[in-house]
């Protein structure tokens, strides 16, 4: 067993694991943070994307040990309690959700995407960008439509900022 | 209409809690001593079982215990069932093989489960299912429905000689092929439905507890339906009494159909955790997934349209083979028989129908309902052979369709349905307008001068949907009634819950039942609650699949709404001093109509609770129950437009627009209706385009067992999608309603094949169109 | 995933020396790969030597047109530097494109071309500019380093710490996903280097990554699409699975070549 020590949307948390743990069930089972989910087994569904130190990644496809040290974000991390960030807001208010389950990984990687892109999204470029995150109920259309509200939104946000 | 009543597109209430990762899925249970199952399962898909020895994985560290089938059938655990009788035209009834939830005899495909190790971790209780050592004789494999019809196939099961589980036919044979002697075309194609994997992203996942000192096990499990799971485990498999074993299906990450059906390992782990004294979950995962939860589709056909001169069908005639694989699962039966065939008319008039289906045993995984379930099998039957025609008879694929379409309704057709109302010309109409269907030509010269292949391919399907009148699907052989129930329950204050035997998950019934409420009564959205997914909190329930949950399950809240508000303005019209025949429900107030006399809501239910001041002889309290049957099946109906362009150098598809116009009747929540439309397209398109579930013919291992080789579709494969309406209300339910989670699963696959066709110009293409297949059809023959 | 023992190397030869300690230990770097294939049980290290924390293994430099990027650099950093862009932008989009974004975050240049699968695209774009491979021994160029199917010139214990390689005049990657996994179901990276026209291909061959000498020829003499139409690809040496067989993959290398070409343009 290895100690493992991250900082998890801000706080420090540690718990011991077997070498072998994935990130995403150190999170779920070490941390009881299920928001982030497994939706496959070959690093392809998306359904485990966080946040480490500040990028996309998937959860499923790292050990616990080797994001030892690093600063995590998760679903739970993204808003303060209560509120709703941009992205969950765009996600309710144009139904870019159905059963749940693959929307914490879709709302982390909208995030990451306008962190990196944001102002220049186009329904192709979010369509492409979406490549490793894979939604069974939607058909990706409201998705789409979300993330590019969202972008406006934040967009038209830090305009006003200037 | 109000802001939140029906009609009303209202943001979902249960969103929060998904879009901040507190959603409450099965695999996020955790209970104290919980432990951790792995199925040991055939890597063969066909043996016989010499010798199970789990000496070694009982000694692995962390193991508690290894269990198998000998010890689950000495403990009285009965056979998986299939619920649904269907009998031969020779009267006889269906060959079911025995379907033991741990096989200790026979493995009959790969993935079939044998023993059940409980461990600390998942990883151990894997390493020690590695651990456990079989010795198999190994049998030959058959995997294609039509090889294991041929003399000197593997046998499957002695019960079902041939593999043949049924031979069944709807229609007149005579009728029908006494009309297509006599006409003067006849269309014929063969087709093949090809197989799926319904792949919801929340794999299925189940947590049984047993609790010694009451006798009581409770199993959350992820379902569509837990009430009738909890009837099948415990009427069927002997897993424990009914008032000893509750079923929680909290949320679900979708079923498509996939989870309506009761598996091996719901019942495996019910009964480890007694054996074992410790709760037991079990999570699979995605190959696991692809190995064993019940595939859709998986149809071969063959299909003769007959003409008249004048281009009026006259006949069809329909031979199908259908896949149901090694074992029949729950409403395996009813899928290729009334699901499918029973919808063979279409939107159209045709005097004479005759189809005749053959199920067959083969060593996959069972096939069962997914999405559509049948009725895909049926529009692309149709649809495809209605296209070639067109393109035979050189008339417009639109004229070709309106000239046959019923207008007069109700009409009933010669393979039982009786269609209630429709309007199938609107639908066609609007689609070919939103598609600019008459500026196609000057689209596809561009798109040959950009050197691409252009096409446009249409389909009308028709569905029945919101299944059924128990009665008569009792009369055609289910082994459960098809109603729903509802209770609402009014709280001292005036706050509502309403329990309901539907279940959600992912299609908004937190929100459009709450919408229902809320207009009846003009009480805030956020002062209902939808209960629902809880044996021990809903009493019954038939539970969410086949579109139903709307015109089923909303109809019997509507039933258990109008007796509350029978007793509400009874109790209104005493504190009045008025006549319960001029109490109007208004804006949450109870109110003497025509006069501005009211008493709010909220003090009728105090008054009901208090039961200071009520009629004489009335029963405190304010809560009602309600049962609702349909007298029919309702009918959604649509048309749907694909346009594509082909690249001839690659045989890539790119769909460069999809129309859908549908008629769901009238409409509770037009952005879940969308959202129901897009996601059901996302699947039909995926079956046309990309996902087929392979299975090595001469191993039976199963070749698409993960993301790397079954194609789910993404986001870039898809085009946003053009959306439309048209509204025959439903006559046969108290909303108008007709149902809309599957119409997009239905429609869209034949649409785009007849886009892909006309773009390559023959006719000579299965599914997926893959971008080889493609590429492949574009070749000059050899 | 079978147990592991995890060891995170602080330098290149604490890594060295933390992979002789055991017969069963890998290197481990994005983990994009090897992870994945551990999970399914089908690679199984005793140990795992974290290489992704040494700091002399990332980053990128460009002198003149001389391109260098550490063996620790992920995908992402390559496909968003302006200073690759600049000289040699095909390998800034065939870094683009490598899986999805969160793969990109992750993966990195010395562990795709380490593991050499026959599906991916780096060595295809390494071979393709006659790129160096530099470990912590040697210099390996890159027609001697991809030497099969998962298979490399590197020995038991050797690291590769960079790649390097002298920009090209012109070059362009072109590739066809697989429809369900989006590795290259055929990827061909064409450049127009210093040595002559080269030509490599992925996700085709039945032996991995390989140079077209009929298209180099071809192109080298006209550096046009026009120039490959004539010339016949063997599907003999081609390899063949249920998404595509081996006359549809030997057309795609054709029309990728093609269409490579093009986007070198």
């Amino acid at each position: 067993m290895t100690k493992v020590t991250l900082t998890v949307n801000g706080r420090t948390m540690s718990g011991e694991c077997e070498d072998r743990m994935l990130l995403v069930h150190f999170i779920r089972e070490k941390l009881a943070l299920t928001g982030t989910h497994v939706g496959c087994d070959t690093t392809q569904c998306g359904a485990c994307v966080i946040h480490m130190d500040g990028r996309s990644v998937k959860s499923c496809s790292i050990l616990a040990v080797q994001a030892n040290g690093s600063a995590i974000t998760t679903i739970e991390g993204l808003s303060a309690q209560g509120e709703l960030h941009p992205v969950q807001a765009a996600f309710k208010e144009h139904h870019g959700l159905q059963c749940g389950f693959c929307t914490p990984g879709m709302v982390m990687t909208a995030v990451d995407m306008i962190n990196r892109r944001g102002g220049s999204l186009t329904e192709e470029v979010v369509r492409s960008e979406l490549e490793g995150n894979i939604c069974r109920c939607t058909g990706y259309h409201n998705i789409v439509k979300a993330v590019l509200a969202a972008d406006a939104e934040m967009a038209a946000g830090r305009q006003a900022a200037e | 209409m109000g802001v939140e009543g029906i009609g009303a597109r209202v943001a979902r209430k249960e969103d929060k809690r998904f879009l901040t990762g507190k959603g409450r899925y099965t695999d996020d249970m955790v209970v104290p001593g919980m432990k951790y199952a792995c199925f040991v399962r055939s890597p063969h898909a066909h043996a016989k079982i010499r010798s199970i020895d789990v000496s070694a994985a009982k000694a692995m560290p962390g193991v508690i215990d290894v269990l198998d089938g000998k010890q689950l059938q000495a403990d009285g655990i009965g056979n998986l069932i299939c619920g649904w009788m269907v009998h031969s035209k020779d009267g006889s009834p269906m060959k079911m093989g025995a379907w033991r939830p741990l096989a200790h005899e026979t493995v009959r495909y790969v993935g079939d489960a044998i023993a059940i190790v409980v461990a600390d971790s998942s990883g151990e209780a894997r390493d020690a299912a590695e651990a456990v050592e079989i010795d198999y004789e190994e049998l030959p494999a058959v995997t294609e429905a039509l090889s294991a019809l041929e003399g000197g196939a593997p046998q499957l099961h002695p019960e079902a000689p041939g593999n043949l589980i049924f031979d069944w036919q709807i229609g007149d044979p005579e009728a029908t092929d006494r009309a297509i002697a006599s006409a003067a075309h006849v269309t014929e194609i063969e087709l093949v439905n090809n197989r799926l994997s319904p792949n919801p992203m929340e794999p299925r996942a189940t947590l049984g507890i047993y609790d010694e000192a009451e006798d009581h096990y409770t199993c959350y499990t992820t379902s569509q339906n837990p009430h009738v799971a909890r009837l099948v485990m415990s009427a069927f498999y002997n897993v424990a009494p009914e008032n000893k074993l509750r079923v929680i299906a909290p949320d679900v990450g979708g079923g498509f159909g996939s989870k309506i059906y009761i598996y091996p390992e719901e019942i495996v782990c019910l009964w480890a955790s007694r054996k074992t004294g410790v709760p037991v979950k079990w999570t699979s995962d995605r190959t696991e997934a692809f190995l064993t939860d019940a595939h859709g589709r998986d149809h071969v056909s063959k299909v003769k349209m007959a003409f008249d001169a004048d281009n009026r069908v006259i006949a069809l005639k329909v031979d199908t083979v259908a896949n149901l694989g090694a074992y029949m699962s729950l409403f395996s039966s009813a899928v290729p028989t009334y699901l499918y065939a029973t919808l063979l008319s279409g939107q159209y008039a045709i005097p004479a129908i005759h189809a005749n289906v053959r199920t067959v045993y083969t060593n996959t995984v069972p096939v069962d309902a997914y999405r559509g379930a049948g009725r895909p099998e049926a529009t692309y039957l149709l649809e495809r052979t209605m296209e070639t025609a067109a393109r035979e008879l050189g008339v417009s694929p639109a004229e070709l369709r309106r000239k046959n379409f019923i207008r007069t309704f109700p009409y009933q057709t010669p393979v039982i349905m009786n269609y209630d109302a429709g309007d199938y010309e609107a639908s066609l109409d609007a689609a070919m307008q939103a598609a600019d269907w008459a500026g196609f030509d000057s689209r596809r010269a561009s798109a040959a001068a950009r050197g691409k292949k252009r096409g446009i391919g249409m389909s009308c399907y028709i569905e029945a949907c919101g299944i059924a009148p128990s009665a008569a699907v009792g009369s055609l052989g289910a082994g459960v009634g098809l109603w729903e129930s509802a209770e609402v329950r009014v709280n001292a204050v005036g706050t509502i819950e309403v329990l309901t035997g539907s279940h959600s998950h992912g299609q908004g019934h937190e929100t459009t039942f709450a919408q229902l409420v809320a207009g009846r009564l003009g009480v805030p959205i956020d002062s209902i609650n939808i209960v629902h997914g809880d044996t021990d909190k809903v009493q019954m329930g038939m539970g969410t699949y086949g579109s139903r949950s709307g015109a089923v399950g909303m109809s019997a809240v509507v039933k258990a709404l109008d007796k509350v508000e029978a007793k509400a303005k009874k109790i209104a019209a005493h504190l009045m001093e008025a006549d319960e025949q001029d109490i109007v429900i208004e804006n949450g107030e109870l109110k003497i109509a025509g006069t501005d006399k009211t008493v709010p809501w909220f003090q009728v239910a105090l008054a009901a609770y208090t039961a200071h001041n009520l009629p004489v002889g009335m029963e405190p309290g304010l809560k009602e129950t309600a049962f609702y049957d349909p007298s029919n099946f309702t009918f959604p109906a649509g048309c749907y437009i694909a346009e594509v362009e082909v690249d001839p150098e690659t045989g890539k598809t790119e769909i460069v627009q999809f129309v859908a116009a549908d008629d769901f009747g009238n409409i509770i929540n037009p952005m879940i209706v969308e959202g129901q439309v897009h996601g059901g397209l996302a699947q039909g398109i995926g079956q046309a385009l990309l996902e087929n579930v392979h299975y090595d013919p001469d191993t039976g291992q199963l070749l698409t067992a993960s993301f790397m080789d079954y194609a789910m579709p993404r986001a870039d494969d898809l085009p946003s999608f053009t959306l439309s309406h048209q509204n025959t209300p439903c006559p046969g339910n108290p909303l108008g309603i007709k149902g809309c989670g599957e119409a997009g699963a239905i429609g869209s696959p034949p649409a785009l094949i007849n886009a892909i066709t006309d773009a390559i110009g023959h006719n000579r293409l299965t599914m997926p169109a893959t971008p080889m297949k493609v590429w492949q059809a574009l070749q000059p023959a050899l | 995933m079978y147990a592991t023992s995890y060891h995170r190397a602080s330098s290149v030869e604490d890594a060295v020396r933390l992979r002789g300690t055991s017969d069963e230990s890998k290197y481990l770097s994005g983990g994009m790969t090897l992870i994945s294939t551990m999970k399914q049980r089908l690679a199984s290290p005793s140990d795992l030597i974290d290489l992704r924390h040494i700091p002399g293994l990332k980053g990128v430099s460009v002198e003149g047109r001389r391109v260098t990027i550490g063996a620790g650099t992920p995908h992402a950093e390559v496909a968003t530097s302006q200073a690759i862009r600049a000289v040699c932008p095909a390998i800034c989009n065939l870094a683009g494109h490598i899986g999805d974004p969160h793969v990109r975050h992750m993966g990195t240049i010395g562990g795709s071309i380490a593991n050499n699968d026959p599906a991916a695209d780096y060595p295809a774009g390494l071979l393709g500019l006659g790129a160096t491979v530099v470990t912590d021994r040697r210099s390996i160029v890159a027609d001697d380093f991809f030497t099969g199917l998962f298979e490399t010139a590197l020995e038991e214990g050797e690291i590769v710490t960079a790649v390097t390689f002298e920009a090209p005049e012109k070059a362009g990657y072109a590739k066809f996903n697989n429809p369900a996994s989006r590795f290259a179901m055929t990827g061909v990276f064409v450049a127009k280097t210093a040595g002559g026209v080269r030509v490599a291909v992925t996700g085709a061959g039945s032996d991995g990554v390989f140079r077209h000498p009929g298209f180099e020829q071809a192109l080298q003499s006209n550096w046009s699409p026009d120039a490959l139409v004539s010339i016949a690809v063997d599907a003999s040496g081609m390899m063949a699975d249920m998404h595509a067989d081996a006359d549809y993959r030997a057309n795609l290398v054709k029309v990728m070549a093609k269409r490579a070409v093009l986007a070198a343009a």
